[in-house]
């Protein structure tokens, strides 16, 4: 199950221990919650790879399992939670690890920036307090120096007067300013992997563009892969190397954006960027939903958890489930019986 | 458009071919802020709207777009006089709608409907779905056979009438805007005010109901005014569109010329930061970063409200309000520097 393709254009990199690939592997991962009307399989068989420095984009609608997968990797799922597969970080399998080792994991290798920064942040304590205390927990360093150091993250994410603005509170910070300090705090221990949870849905398209380029700055300096969770499939494109779609808890398609989005070979990912209004748009053309709604994950469908909804659906959709399997070039992989009949379909109004 | 003739309901304000069907006119709104003493006093006031004025047309849709905090949900609701506006004018058609008492204003809100952003909050839980839809005929007394109009609603809005007897948990937020837009359409209004209708919706759900507000306006030539902060919905849906900032409105125009050739800065650096799904573009985009953030509305700048952020900004701009006037671009823009760049 090796996703690392090898791009050209990705051979180039800086040496250095960041650039072996992957830094985390999930493979075949399951999440399953147990409630008073039956199990609800959040996610299923989900495997994905991330490569040392790449971003990599998780798209999906509400439910369809994004968040899960990150919580999982994270070790942030509640007992009521039963995870099979595995999650690698450096080859180390870090599913099912005691609390007390996988707190080694959190921040230092693994940092996650969450999609309402007010509920992430500690309402009294400053800024800068919250920050130096997560280098604190992973160095050996003084209160003085740590301090130091958190101020000078509050610089590199953009922040003004951030000496100042160390010693305030969160409400004190507007809501692009509490998220630059998320992402100073993530990047506090220089991570190998971030992953950001929806970090730009709670604000508006200014501020959102502010954000993106400070990800790209944070990225810069500490050399991390980004795993960027998000619903927006203009940020995933403007932003991402390679993208993961997700439906109903399970893969739908997975490859470079380029190839995706230009030559989607799902139907559901061909289905969501033909039901997005576009800015780029040149005249007026009607707008193409898919038909339905999202299924429930405590009765999915047999089969492809897309067939109900699917315009291309045949017999054999309902009876098997599809594998994720490579269509197309360079490591584009669909879940969908009839992934090669859409060879030639480009997305946009019909 | 503005030849689509409006069904018949009898209580409508006449309306002369080519006038809009809604004029507001510097329309302003206050909001106090209160000390937080005992004794609560006014130690200010949150500019929320200042002077803006507009028409709508008969059987268009104007969109109001603006980041959070520039007015467009307060313009909105002071429009239906959810707020009481400071000071200012709105006319619906030749009445003017802040004169009514509230028996007058209740008997032309047939005419004025609104839906909502939240599809959860905006329902009542404990009513079924045939009682949302079908209240306002109880409260403006309906003629007809109120239940076989109310299937006919719940049909038009893709929705199947025999879940009528079911409550609104039962359905999902794509659905609940359905009904939420069901109830307003029950007395065949002539102007809808729709404050973010499909920003609490995933995308697949969301085009559905884009779709159904087209066709709602192309049958039935209602005007809608539509506040949005998605500039891609707002392209797709809207004949013309009003770009506001901080309580101001900084440019208006017809949808191409606000898109295709936007002369205020405020409006170039929103259009270039909104991402669109075409990652080969998207590369290539130039984008414009504003620098900083939207001031205090209890506070704002002098002169120019987004001189703060502009990279165009000089003098003029702190001491002069420039006026929302046509610079020599076809379309109003409020910029002393107002020059035509291409963005999208």
């Amino acid at each position: 199950m090796s996703e690392s393709e090898v791009l050209p254009a990705d051979a180039v990199r800086p040496d250095g221990p960041k650039a072996d690939a992957p830094v985390l592997e999930v493979e075949d991962l399951t999440v399953t919650f147990a409630t008073p009307d039956g199990p609800v399989k959040a996610v299923q068989h989900v495997s994905l790879s991330v490569d040392g420095e790449e971003i990599l984009g998780i798209v999906g609608e509400s439910g369809s399992g994004k968040s899960v997968t990150m919580m999982a990797v994270m070790g942030l799922l509640p007992k009521t939670a039963t995870i099979t597969g595995s999650v690698k970080f450096r080859g180390q399998e870090i599913l099912g690890l005691p609390d007390k080792e996988l707190r080694r994991h959190r921040g230092k290798h693994v940092a996650m920036i969450f999609q309402d920064p007010l509920t992430s942040l500690n309402p009294v304590f400053s800024v800068g307090y919250q920050i130096s205390e997560a280098i604190r927990v992973h160095n050996d360093v003084s209160k003085k120096e740590a301090a130091d150091r958190a101020v000078g993250l509050l610089d590199l994410v953009g922040i003004p007067h951030a000496r100042q603005r160390a010693d305030q509170y969160p409400h004190e910070f507007s809501g692009g300013m509490r998220q630059r300090a998320m992402i100073a705090m993530a990047i506090a221990n220089d991570p190998d992997v971030l992953i950001a949870d929806e970090p730009t849905t709670a604000l508006d398209v200014t501020i959102q563009a502010q954000i993106l380029e400070v990800l790209e700055t944070a990225q810069a300096a500490t050399r991390s892969a980004i795993v960027l969770i998000t619903h927006d499939l203009g940020v995933v494109a403007g932003v991402a190397d390679r993208v993961h779609v997700m439906y109903a808890g399970r893969a739908a398609e997975t490859g470079a954006v380029d190839d995706v989005f230009i030559q989607p070979r799902h139907p559901y990912t061909l289905g969501l960027l033909d039901s997005l209004p576009r800015l780029d748009a040149e005249g007026h053309e009607k707008l193409t939903p898919i038909t339905g709604a999202p299924p429930s994950l405590l009765h999915p469908p047999p089969g492809c958890p897309f067939h109900p909804r699917c315009r291309y659906v045949r017999p054999m959709c309902s009876e098997v489930v599809p594998e994720l399997r490579f269509v197309g070039g360079l490591g584009q992989r669909s879940a969908c019986h009839y992934a090669e009949e859409l060879a030639g379909v480009e997305p946009g109004p019909s | 458009m503005t030849d689509a003739v409006a069904p018949p309901n009898g209580n409508a304000a006449p309306v002369e071919a080519g006038a809009p069907i809604m004029a507001v006119r510097d329309l302003v709104k206050h909001f106090p802020v209160m000390s937080g003493d005992i004794i609560r006093r006014k130690i200010g006031d949150v500019h929320a709207v200042c002077g803006v004025s507009f028409d709508l047309y008969p059987g268009e849709t104007l969109g109001l777009v603006g980041e959070s905090g520039s007015g467009k949900s307060t313009i909105a609701r002071c429009v239906l006089r959810l707020h009481e506006p400071t000071s200012g004018s709105v006319h619906y058609g030749n009445v003017d709608l802040l004169a009514q008492n509230t028996k007058q204003m209740r008997r032309l809100r047939r005419d004025l409907q609104i839906v909502f952003q939240d599809p959860y909050a905006s329902l009542d839980p404990r009513m079924t779905v045939a009682d949302i839809v079908g209240e306002p005929f109880k409260i403006h007394g309906y003629d007809g056979d109120a239940r076989a109009r109310t299937r006919e609603l719940l049909r038009l809005v893709g929705l199947n009438p025999e879940h009528g007897n079911r409550y609104p948990h039962e359905f999902s937020g794509g659905q609940r805007q359905r009904i939420g837009i069901a109830r307003a359409l029950a007395l065949e209004p002539k102007v809808m005010i729709l404050d973010e209708p499909v920003s609490a919706l995933d995308v697949s759900i969301q085009a559905g109901v884009v779709n159904l507000l087209e066709e709602i306006q192309d049958r039935l030539g209602i005007a809608f005014l539509f506040v949005a902060h998605d500039l891609s919905v707002v392209k797709h849906i809207s004949d013309r569109v009003a770009v506001m900032y901080l309580g101001h409105l900084v440019e208006i125009g017809t949808r191409d010329q606000i898109y295709a050739s936007p002369a205020h800065p405020y409006t170039q650096a929103l259009l270039s930061a909104v991402p669109v799904p075409d990652p080969v573009a998207e590369r290539r985009r130039e984008r414009i970063v504003l620098k900083g953030e939207v001031p205090s509305p209890v506070d704002p700048p002098s002169g120019c409200r987004f001189r703060t952020r502009c990279w165009k900004a000089q003098e003029i701009c702190a001491e002069e309000v420039p006026a929302l006037i046509d610079r020599g671009h076809g379309h109003p823009s409020a910029c002393h520097f107002a020059e035509v760049k291409e963005v999208v």
